[in-house]
């Protein structure tokens, strides 16, 4: 027996109470998961929720077939060390067949698509409750959004008529047919998720610390080159520089950053003192003013 | 790090998107990218200055109208503390988003136009910080630019909202005066050349300095069980915790305990905390407890200090707020959450609506209608263990919930 007293931060209180509580009130949730750092960050919080026992749910990733191998290397292994299932849906079965179209040119993502195929599997397992690692401090859409968020048939958020949410009470009655989004990272900011990374000493995907790649500099951002999902033009110069990545989405519409934070304390520090906030990154949120809110609208995350 | 949660309350047009901007420009907070959409925006609408509302209203609607419909959520930190803004909506219509922003917050500031002076929205205010039992109200006294930074104007309204405070019940609250300029940047984080009368601190100032450790006046321990883990593994196979957080105190392994409401009485074997174990939690800390005894413990159940057990009963009286477009009244049935625990209600009064101007009550009204404020009655389908809202917030609010829509109707306070 340790002597010790225990003071759980409040921020990681507060997600394993909203992972307590889905657990409680829903049949059949599911933790959407992308291999990135704030869906590793929940899973963490995850198992911290429900100690000795497993976590009590499946992880399911949307997989755009654009992703970085190293992060789905890093997905499988991880699923696995858990003894958690791990469901995958591919974007790609749709495109094949023809369900949905995909962008082409320049800033082709497919990041839209993601979309049709995670309501798709929604309705597939029957889940009534998907947890997700969206951060209100992300966008000024999110900013909005309650932690647990309902949505219709269609994966519809209406950002005009959401429930309240008072002190700590988190309403998850739906009726058949709807489903509840649940956000247990809400309040955290880019750097608490990297601050709890590190303290935690969780193992995160390499691509997040600088490495030697071969990119491309377009509209001021740089773009990964050795793949071939990201467009290139013939006249954009290919060059090799030391990198990271702040996000790990889709690799067509996912930015790096010049750096050479190779480990955790660095990265840390290099996000201290950054001037351009995380989603500057993320090419396809500056389509319009509305971009995020337009595609909560219609059922993204 | 400190975490401290604020909410904004003001009347439409009177600056808090702006004053909210300020600061996060003021603290270095708003990133090149998002000063930079900022800069074109404002210059796109023809703005001789920058419009920092765009920072905050995010959603297409707020920023055709320039008002605030919904709650949005903003962080920011300074060296010595991390903040997080509940930036809540002045509109009449949208007092529940209010009362929902403000319901974890710490600290409020209520914005004050200071050529309007106190209006109706700033009596709604604030009854709301004063119901809802908010330790620290900063006023914000915005737009002294445009009354020539003048004192007299500003003692106006410090002696109205010092009356107003004197009217109230909640005499726990440190009131703190502020005149500034959210525009222009006086004595929000810098200190103002404009009103060398004003001695007080800034706004960033006071709220650096404010301790949020202080949250309320809870002092009893109270562990609503969540969830109980049973791993059903070789290893854990006797395993029984009790999943939850801990409200208003502590708990160590050996305290004597109640399980509520059947009153039953254990001893706390073990307090867990993710692989390792505690001899002693704080409040606020998720945790998972195992008891000495195998009793009977499930969710919705709650563990106390043997000596400190709140009332246990199947009615209660309450205040409630009304956020639902169809009126509350009398013999309605509907779902209550208290806490983590779920039962049915009936409303058996509906007694008064309250005057958030302070001037008194209704008695007997017919019904309550969406953003009133009124006292009601409830009889219960099972016994709650509850507290008085004025003795412990957590286990004194409950949120009343349509069963026909699902849709949170109304929060209630508990006297």
């Amino acid at each position: 027996m340790s002597q010790t007293t225990i003071q759980v931060d409040a921020l990681e209180s507060e997600a394993i109470y909203i992972f307590r509580e889905v657990v409680a009130q829903f049949e059949k949730p599911v933790l959407l998961f992308s291999g990135g750092k704030d869906s590793i960050t929940l899973v963490r919080l995850a198992q911290k929720a429900f100690y000795p026992a497993r976590i009590p749910f499946p992880l399911m990733h949307i997989d755009t077939g654009h992703n970085f191998p190293e992060t789905i290397e890093f997905r499988d292994r991880l699923a696995k060390e858990l003894g958690v299932e791990l469901i995958v849906r591919n974007v790609q079965d749709n495109i094949d067949s023809g369900r949905v179209k995909e962008e082409t040119g320049r800033y082709a993502s497919r990041n839209m698509l993601q979309t049709e195929t995670l309501l798709d599997a929604i309705e597939e397992f029957g889940f009534d409750a998907c947890i997700g690692g969206a951060r209100r401090d992300e966008e000024k859409a999110r900013a909005k959004e309650r932690i647990f968020s309902v949505r219709d048939d269609f994966g519809q958020w209406d950002e005009k008529n959401q429930r309240p949410e008072v002190f700590d009470m988190l309403n998850g009655r739906i009726d058949l047919g709807q489903n509840v989004r649940v956000f247990p990272i809400s309040n955290w900011t880019e750097l608490d998720v990297w601050s709890y990374i590190e303290q935690e000493e969780i193992e995160i995907p390499s691509i997040y610390f600088a490495h030697k790649r071969k990119i491309f500099v377009r509209d001021g951002m740089i773009w990964s080159a050795d793949d071939e999902v990201v467009y290139r033009d013939k006249e954009e110069v290919v060059e090799e520089r030391m990198v990271r990545f702040r996000t790990v989405g889709d690799m067509s519409c996912t930015a790096a950053v010049l750096s050479d934070a190779v480990d955790i304390a660095k990265v840390v520090e290099e996000i201290r003192d950054s001037s351009i906030s995380e989603r500057g990154a993320r090419i396809d949120d500056k389509r319009s003013e509305a971009a995020m809110e337009k595609r909560k609208q219609q059922g993204y995350f | 790090m400190k975490v401290l949660k604020i909410a904004t309350a003001g009347s439409v047009d009177d600056g808090k998107s702006t004053l909210i901007g300020r600061i996060l420009y003021d603290t270095k907070s708003l990133t090149d990218d998002k000063l930079e959409a900022i800069e074109e925006k404002s210059q796109q609408r023809g703005f001789d200055y920058l419009d920092f509302s765009l920072a905050t209203d995010g959603l297409v609607a707020e920023r055709e109208q320039g008002i605030t419909i919904d709650v949005a959520h903003i962080y920011f930190s300074t060296p010595s503390k991390s903040f997080i803004i509940a930036d809540t909506p002045g509109h009449i219509e949208y007092t529940r988003n209010m009362v929902t922003g403000a319901s974890t917050a710490q600290a409020s500031i209520v914005l004050i136009d200071a050529r309007n002076g106190v209006v109706e929205q700033t009596y709604r205010h604030f009854f709301i910080n004063n119901l809802l039992r908010i330790k620290d109200v900063v006023i914000a006294v915005n737009k002294m630019d445009l009354v020539d930074y003048s004192e007299e104007k500003y003692n106006v309204i410090k002696g109205e909202i010092e009356y107003l405070a004197s009217k109230s019940e909640y005499k726990g609250q440190n009131l703190t005066f502020i005149p500034l300029s959210a525009l222009k940047g006086d004595n929000v984080v810098e200190k103002s050349d404009n009103m060398a009368w004003y001695k007080g601190e800034t706004l960033m100032h006071h709220l650096e300095n404010l301790d949020a450790e202080d949250i309320n006046d809870e002092s009893q321990t109270r562990f609503p069980v969540q969830t109980v883990i049973r791993p059903k593994t070789e290893e854990y196979h006797d395993f029984r915790g009790y999943a939850g957080k801990i409200y208003g105190g502590d708990f160590e392994v050996g305290d004597d305990v109640a399980v509520l409401p059947s009153l039953t009485k254990s001893k706390i074997k073990t307090i867990n905390f993710f692989d390792k174990e505690y001899q002693k939690a704080k409040r606020g800390s998720s945790v998972t407890i195992t008891l000495e005894d195998n009793v009977n413990v499930s969710r919705g159940d709650m563990l106390v200090k043997t000596n400190e057990e709140p009332k246990i009963a199947k009615q209660l009286d309450a205040t409630i707020c009304w956020m639902d477009k169809e009126p509350l009244q009398a013999s309605q049935k509907y779902y209550i959450k208290h806490g983590v625990n779920d039962a049915q209600a009936k409303i058996t009064q509906l007694s008064s609506i309250i005057k958030t101007d302070f001037s008194g009550i209704e008695e007997n009204p017919s019904e309550l209608e969406l953003n009133q404020i009124g006292d009601i009655q409830l009889k219960l389908s099972k016994p709650l263990a509850f507290d008085a809202y004025k003795n412990n917030k957590s286990n004194g609010s409950f949120i009343l919930i349509n069963p026909k829509t699902n849709n949170t109707v109304g929060v209630g306070f508990i006297k």
